[in-house]
């Protein structure tokens, strides 16, 4: 394949070392396969990556919670005065026996704004939402609720966020979804939204009712 | 106009690198002198039309242009003109043309300084790099306009992250890829290897200026990146193993072990396989850095906002430039015949320990960065790898590399004796020994920071005994200036890269010692750290170009003398609504003293003061690692390629 | 399809929307007055990850959360805790993710082998090439071709001596 330009690296006179004998040819040929083989093996892990990138599997922000498949921390938070609703304790949870969802919500948060008409359309189908309102000042809590609707039966409040340290809670909003047993069995960081609703909440409310 | 004329240039430089492929291949195949002669030229056309391009984004950004999107999403009028001329690069698609145009570079350099090369050898390595360019051009103008308008135009743009306005910032990034893309010649010249069939010397010889001056270039570029974190993010630490900084160090291990590799290649003809990998390998890992940046699949504070289009874009180019090398070398490498033998205890042998070492650290950084990733996919478990992890991992891999680094220049090719050579050695492991001792007395019995002065006084004692050996400073004193002139380049090279390791492990070193203090202060007050006092004399208003900010200032005395006066602050950016913190350092070499304010309360200011013993040395390290490189670059046999191949190509009709 | 990235988006606004965070320095009333209780506090915190700020230890953070948490580990360390107690506590709420140095686990075993796999399997690699050299040494031709010899020749005598 080089004959036509004798210069370079053509020269040497054809004198190139005679091929010795391999001993274990198949061993050196996997050997040096072995980086296409890893290289087409991260390849495809990444590709895999992208894919649920898109279609949510893979998310490298998201946290799990650790408290799945565990009973509610212990914890007993003050009512939110002048909301009418009294306040939220791990006694509360214990065995309601129904599920029951708790949501994390502060009045600066915007996304918190965002879900609320989704918590209002849960507390009128019936499904028992209590509220935790976090790093808030309660005045700014009870105006939040005020304008955009209460949709909590139970209101703690949380002012120094020592308590959703014991949930786990790494932003807001949260929503945790407790069983009959009061086991935590699902929870959402990030504002609820219809898709949401349809495609992880409902299925679960309907499979622990 | 301007902006069209930007978009066109990129086009045509499409069109021009795809010729340039093109040609180079099919010229080289067919032995075709003329086609292969269209090569450089070709490449020299992408450069420029590569410049008009950038010429072109960059003048957008200095008049503010507004009807560019990219402009818009990245700038603002009131920036500084620095910040609105280097914030080109401080995006997404405008790192990208900066990324081409450094690509393009390296193909003119090729084509300028390869003129001596064999010239089927020049064409295929131009015809690669042409191929990457293609490639990278196409993602650009596929995926990531940065000419894309926007109409009616918004009154003014959206600002650039304050973090990022920064002169120590501005200049990362091209430091960065000029050694990313540095790599994409030596893997250019392993591709013409493969197809060539054939690695000798002189091919050995030719990849080992690239592969020098892509690894001072990305040592120059990481040391700047970690001198930013250090003064701009303001709490006092270099170097954090994020995903993305690791990107970073991963082509600068293999590429460290690619241009140790190289010598062997060069003197010995052995290890030819193993370099070629290795050369595929360190442009494969900066593929795999931009990827990991720009596609999303991380979790980082440095990566790139992206859509998961992009990244399956630039994760097929990589696939097609990494599995394409990959199985061109699966395929052919086994044709490469090695020839040198020689023994474990042999200067090759050094080599070969300084290969397994680094590619060991290589691979933890990789598996370690990567973990979690493929931990998420696979098996569905989050878990996280941080400092601790790495820190923990790597070192018992970086004492014997340090402990072997200072003798393995010393040794001889082919076959040596241990013990003559520590005998040389005698002096260096008594200045490290009592390195060790002495910062153990006075650090209080600290045991690493005490390891790491033992292994830099080491390593810099070791460098200065190989030269001195070398120049006979000891035995024939009278001759040592003469020998010294004498001694190659290369050589003084490597003892001042080595020594400047051991400079930077001093550094590494003092800041294990690192002392630290938070309090809050009114004016007046007085507070002591290390044996310096820091005394509040007030805060007050100051006005910036595209910022206001609250400025302290802190007299700094000991003994009663004053140092130096110390000025902290936190600007807060209307522009983007974010507040950062200046630390003010000031540095004797020896120490920094470093304060940064934090809020105000209580008639007085929070502030946070650092006593850093030896930190400047750890970038001074670097820059002397990268001033090594430059020494070795520079010497004679780096070039005499040239007569080399005049002679060949006196017999040759071209 | 995108239907997780809205809220994920979303999520991100969350995070922006804390409380009005300072620019990360630290509140000197967080700190213990026992100099040795606080540097122990500070080795947790290095080894605790800032689940809002992604890459960060919580004691290089003012995230409010790692604010919260920096000071739940120094009422436990203040309260004699262990390490280990400490770190148990945070990661019974917080799960693995929260852990920078990963357990060592069924999952994490690969990762905490990488040093021996790589240092083992290099060296192998490095045996089974001298092997290999020593077998085709024996059959190989001279180590250069005249040609090449002639060359490097050329190429020394315009060049170095010592190297």
């Amino acid at each position: 394949m080089s004959a036509r330009l004798p210069e370079g690296m053509e020269r040497g006179g054809g004198t190139a070392p005679p091929e010795a004998p391999p001993r274990n040819p198949w061993r050196r040929r996997a050997l040096l396969l072995a980086p296409l083989g890893l290289a087409a093996a991260a390849g495809l892990g990444f590709l895999g990556m992208l894919r649920g990138l898109r279609t949510g599997d893979y998310d490298p922000r998201g946290v799990p919670s650790a408290l799945i498949g565990r009973p509610v921390p212990d914890f007993v938070l003050p009512p939110l005065e002048g909301s009418g609703r009294p306040g939220l304790a791990a006694a509360d949870l214990r065995a309601p026996g129904r599920p029951v969802l708790v949501n994390f919500f502060a009045s600066w948060c915007l996304p918190c704004v965002v879900e609320h008409p989704m918590l209002m359309r849960l507390s009128r189908q019936g499904v028992p939402v209590h509220g935790v309102s976090y790093k808030d000042r309660p005045a700014d809590s009870l105006a939040f609720l005020r304008r955009h609707g209460n949709p909590y039966d139970r209101l703690g409040v949380d002012e120094p966020g020592r308590v959703a340290i014991e949930w786990g809670l790494y932003g807001v909003p949260e929503t945790y979804l407790l069983d009959r047993e009061g086991i935590i069995r699902w929870r959402w960081a990030g504002p609820l939204t219809e898709e949401v609703l349809r495609h992880d909440l409902e299925p679960l409310l309907r499979r622990h009712a | 106009m301007i902006p069209e004329l930007g978009h066109f240039a990129l086009a045509l430089a499409l069109a021009l690198s795809a010729a340039q492929a093109v040609f180079g291949l099919w010229g080289a195949q067919r032995g075709e002198a003329r086609l292969m002669a269209a090569a450089p030229p070709l490449a020299a056309g992408v450069l420029l039309a590569v410049a008009v391009s950038l010429g072109c984004l960059m003048w957008s950004f200095a008049v503010n242009d507004t009807t560019v999107m990219n402009v818009v999403q990245n700038s603002h009028s009131a920036k500084p003109m620095l910040y609105k001329l280097t914030g080109t690069w401080g995006n997404h698609e405008g790192s990208l043309v900066l990324w081409v145009f450094i690509l393009a570079l390296c193909g003119g350099a090729v084509a300028l300084f390869g003129r001596d090369l064999p010239s089927r050898l020049q064409a295929r390595v131009l015809a690669v790099l042409g191929l990457v360019t293609v490639g990278f051009l196409a993602f650009t103008l596929g995926t990531s306009n940065p000419f894309e308008r926007v109409w009616p135009p918004p009154l003014d743009g959206q600002g650039l992250n304050p973090i990022l306005q920064d002169p120590g910032l501005a200049f990362h990034p091209p430091l960065l890829y000029l050694g990313y893309v540095g790599y994409a010649v030596t893997y250019a010249f392993a591709i013409a290897a493969l197809i060539e069939g054939r690695v000798d010397a002189a091919w050995g010889r030719w990849v080992r200026p690239w592969a020098l001056a892509a690894w001072a270039f990305l040592t120059l570029g990481i040391a700047l990146g970690s001198w930013w974190a250090y003064y701009e993010l303001g709490w006092g630490g270099y170097w954090f193993w994020d995903p993305v900084e690791n990107a970073s160090l991963l082509p600068w291990l293999a590429g460290a072990a690619l241009l140790h590799s190289a010598i062997v290649v060069e003197k010995r003809e052995a290890l030819k396989t193993w370099t070629v990998f290795l050369a595929l390998l360190a442009f494969g890992l900066s593929l795999l850095g931009t990827f990991l940046v720009r596609s999303g699949v991380l979790n980082s504070v440095h990566a790139f906002a992206n859509d998961p289009d992009r990244g399956v874009f630039i994760l097929l180019l990589m696939m097609a430039y990494v599995g394409g090398g990959f199985a061109l070398f699966a395929w052919r490498a086994a044709a490469m015949a090695p020839t040198g033998v020689f023994a474990p205890l042999s200067r090759e042998g050094g080599l070969v320990l300084n290969n397994l070492l680094l590619c060991s650290i290589a691979a933890v950084v990789l598996v370690g960065t990567l973990y979690p990733m493929f931990a998420d996919l696979l098996l569905g478990q989050k878990i996280s790898v941080g400092p601790p992890f790495f820190n923990m991992a790597t070192f018992p891999l970086v004492v014997p590399l340090l402990a072997a680094m200072g003798v393995g220049p010393m040794l001889p090719w082919k076959r040596a004796r241990l013990w003559p050579v520590l005998q040389r050695l005698w002096w260096a492991a008594l200045g490290g020994m009592a390195a060790l001792l002495l910062a153990l007395a006075l650090s209080g019995w600290r045991v690493l920071p005490a390891l790491g002065f033992a292994a830099g006084a080491w390593l810099i004692l070791a460098a200065a005994t190989d030269i001195a050996d070398r120049i006979a400073l000891f035995s024939r004193p009278r001759a040592a200036w003469a020998r010294a002139r004498g001694l190659p380049r290369a050589a003084w090279g490597a003892a001042v890269a080595h020594a400047g390791v051991g400079v930077t492990i001093l550094g590494l070193a003092g800041m294990g010692l690192a002392q630290e203090k938070l309090t809050l202060m009114r004016p007046g007050d007085a507070a002591t750290l290390a044996g310096y006092t820091y005394r509040l004399e007030g805060v007050e208003d100051v006005t910036g170009p595209n910022w206001t900010a609250r400025r302290a200032t802190l007299t700094v005395t000991r003994d009663g003398r004053e140092v130096t006066v110390l000025r902290p602050e936190r600007r807060n950016f209307p522009v983007g609504r974010m507040v950062t913190t200046e630390a003010s350092i000031h540095t004797n070499w020896l120490v920094d003293l470093y304060a940064v304010l934090g809020e105000e309360r209580d008639g007085g200011a929070v502030v946070r003061l650092h006593h850093n013993p030896l930190a400047p040395w750890i970038w001074l390290g670097a820059a002397i690692m990268a001033l090594g490189g430059g020494i070795s670059l520079s010497d004679r046999r780096m070039r005499v390629s040239a007569p080399a191949a005049k002679l060949a190509r006196g017999q040759a009709p071209a | 399809m995108i239907r997780r990235l809205v809220p994920a988006l979303a999520l991100g606004a969350a995070l922006l929307a804390a409380p009005p965070a300072p620019a990360a320095v630290g509140d000197p009333a967080e700190r213990l007055r026992d100099p040795a209780l606080e540097a122990r506090a500070q080795a947790i915190g290095r080894e605790l990850r800032c689940l809002v700020c992604q890459n960060q230890s919580i004691e290089d953070s003012d995230a409010p959360l790692a604010r919260d948490l920096r000071r739940i580990v120094r009422e436990q360390v203040a309260a004699g805790q262990s390490n280990a107690e400490v770190m148990r506590f945070v990661h019974d709420r917080y799960g693995d993710f929260v852990l920078l140095r990963p357990r060592l686990t069924a999952a994490t075993a690969l990762l905490w082998a990488t040093p021996a796999l790589a240092l083992g399997g290099g060296a192998l690699l490095i045996l089974a090439m001298r092997r290999r050299q020593a077998a085709e040494a024996a059959l190989a031709a001279p180590e250069l071709s005249e040609a090449e010899r002639a060359r490097l020749r050329a190429a020394e005598r315009d060049g170095e001596r010592a190297a």
